[in-house]
């Protein structure tokens, strides 16, 4: 079988995949990092999105050999364990979801728009986030914390966002 | 999915190899291809990963054209300077496809080798004027798109780039599906001398030109003179997203907007 070697929220990988094996399908069946989801399974409703060397990719449509020499970053490597990322904390606040299932792809896009984009209005979230959908909050909770995360990073408050 | 091997080459020619030595198909972004693997539509014994070989991706202006690289992908395209600079409608289009993922993944040479008949880069290379280079010969874009999922490309062969000369004004506008994103309609006007062009996409048979929109738009480039073009009806399908009538009016609207969009109020 092949194998695949990369690096997973900082920690060297090297493992064994069948070639149509999905990246979603080794970070969730593989290696337990479930806080990846499976929404659609068409690249369209953002569940799955990670970060593959620093860009935003949805993971049900790239395949893990594809990923070889990879830094591939997902919702459990943005804050140490127990602890919430600024941005997490922002949809806290502003109780930016309600079932949770598109949360961790919504934070991971959010995270990659901040970083090409560190102030961004309301109307560039919305745009960004074309890609991740939300079926229970009507979006404007999660717009108001990725302003919020935004304004307060820009305040000093978070400098490492 | 059936499983497949997978082959990432680094030299164009080894893909090239590859391709005439197995039942295989080349993989870019995969946007399409992967969705379609998925639901058993195809099933590969091979897939050539593209990725690997770097003269397929980057951006460069040389003697006047625009020349972008088969694997470059549309966020690259969307945020280019070159591009934006050369020909912003170009830097739009691409800045619509999608959504941000995928425009992280999805590469021009994959969405003009599949030639879907509501992708927005078909229209744009033809409505541009365009040529479409590949591993053996370079393909003017008025030959390359032949209907529904087809081109000029043979078995095997590896579309490289895309080059585009600068128009003097182009547009492009879009009515995306409110589903998919896709373009339901999508026109690019371009106007290059007293050479003028009118491509559509979405129209259901597959990209295409309307001469009669070209011809009256040479003679007189504002949406005034479209008031009168009649859309062969031929050209389109009565389909899920809209029937005929609707496509029809909505391709004479979009090329009256995108006309006007290039013409700064006096």
């Amino acid at each position: 079988m092949p194998t695949v070697s990369l690096t997973i929220n900082g920690e060297h990988v090297t493992t064994e995949v069948e070639n149509r094996t999905l990246l979603v399908q080794l970070l969730r069946d593989q290696l337990s990092l479930t806080g990846t989801h499976v929404g659609c399974d068409t690249s369209q409703c953002g569940a799955c999105v990670v970060h593959r060397d620093g860009r935003s990719v949805k993971s049900c449509t790239i395949l893990a050999v594809q990923c070889e020499g990879a830094n591939i970053v997902t919702i459990e490597g943005i804050a140490p364990p127990g602890g919430l990322h600024p941005m997490q904390e922002a949809f806290n606040h502003h109780h930016g979801l309600q079932c949770g299932y598109c949360t961790p792809g919504m934070i991971m896009s959010l995270l990659d728009l901040l970083r090409v984009d560190p102030r961004p209005d309301e109307h560039v979230v919305r745009k960004w986030l074309e890609g991740n959908i939300c079926r229970c909050t009507g979006y404007q909770s999660i717009v108001d914390a990725a302003l919020e995360c935004a304004d307060r990073r820009a305040s000093g408050e978070h400098a490492h966002v | 999915m059936y499983d497949f091997q997978y082959a990432k080459p680094a030299r164009l020619a080894d893909a090239v190899k590859m391709a005439a030595e197995a039942d295989s198909k080349f993989i870019a972004g995969g946007m399409t291809l992967l969705p379609a693997l998925k639901q058993r539509m195809a099933r590969p014994s091979t897939l050539i990963d593209l990725s690997g070989i770097a003269e397929l991706t980057g951006i460069s202006m040389q003697e006047g054209l625009l020349t972008i690289g088969a694997m470059t992908c549309h966020f690259e395209v969307a945020s280019s300077e070159l591009v934006h600079a050369a020909i912003p409608s170009l830097s739009a289009l691409a800045g619509t496809i999608g959504d941000q993922q995928v425009r992280h993944r999805g590469t021009i040479g994959g969405s003009v080798a599949n030639n879907d008949p509501n992708a927005d880069y078909p229209a744009g290379l033809l409505g541009l004027g365009a040529t479409i280079a590949t591993d053996r010969r370079v393909i003017p874009a008025d030959d390359f798109f032949r209907g529904l999922f087809d081109t000029a490309l043979d078995e095997g062969e590896v579309l490289t780039g895309v080059t585009f000369p600068i128009p003097d004004a182009a547009a492009y506008m879009k009515f995306p599906s409110p589903a998919s994103g896709y373009a339901l309609i999508g026109v690019m006007v371009s106007r290059t001398g007293g050479n003028v062009r009118v491509a559509v996409t979405g129209g259901g048979h597959g990209v295409f030109r309307m001469a009669t929109a070209e011809a009256a738009l040479a003679a007189d480039w504002s949406p005034q003179a479209l008031a009168e073009i009649e859309v062969d009806h031929d050209l389109l399908t009565d389909d899920h997203s809209a029937p005929v009538l609707y496509k029809a009016a909505l391709i004479r609207v979009l090329t009256a907007r995108a006309v006007a969009s290039t013409i700064r109020p006096s």
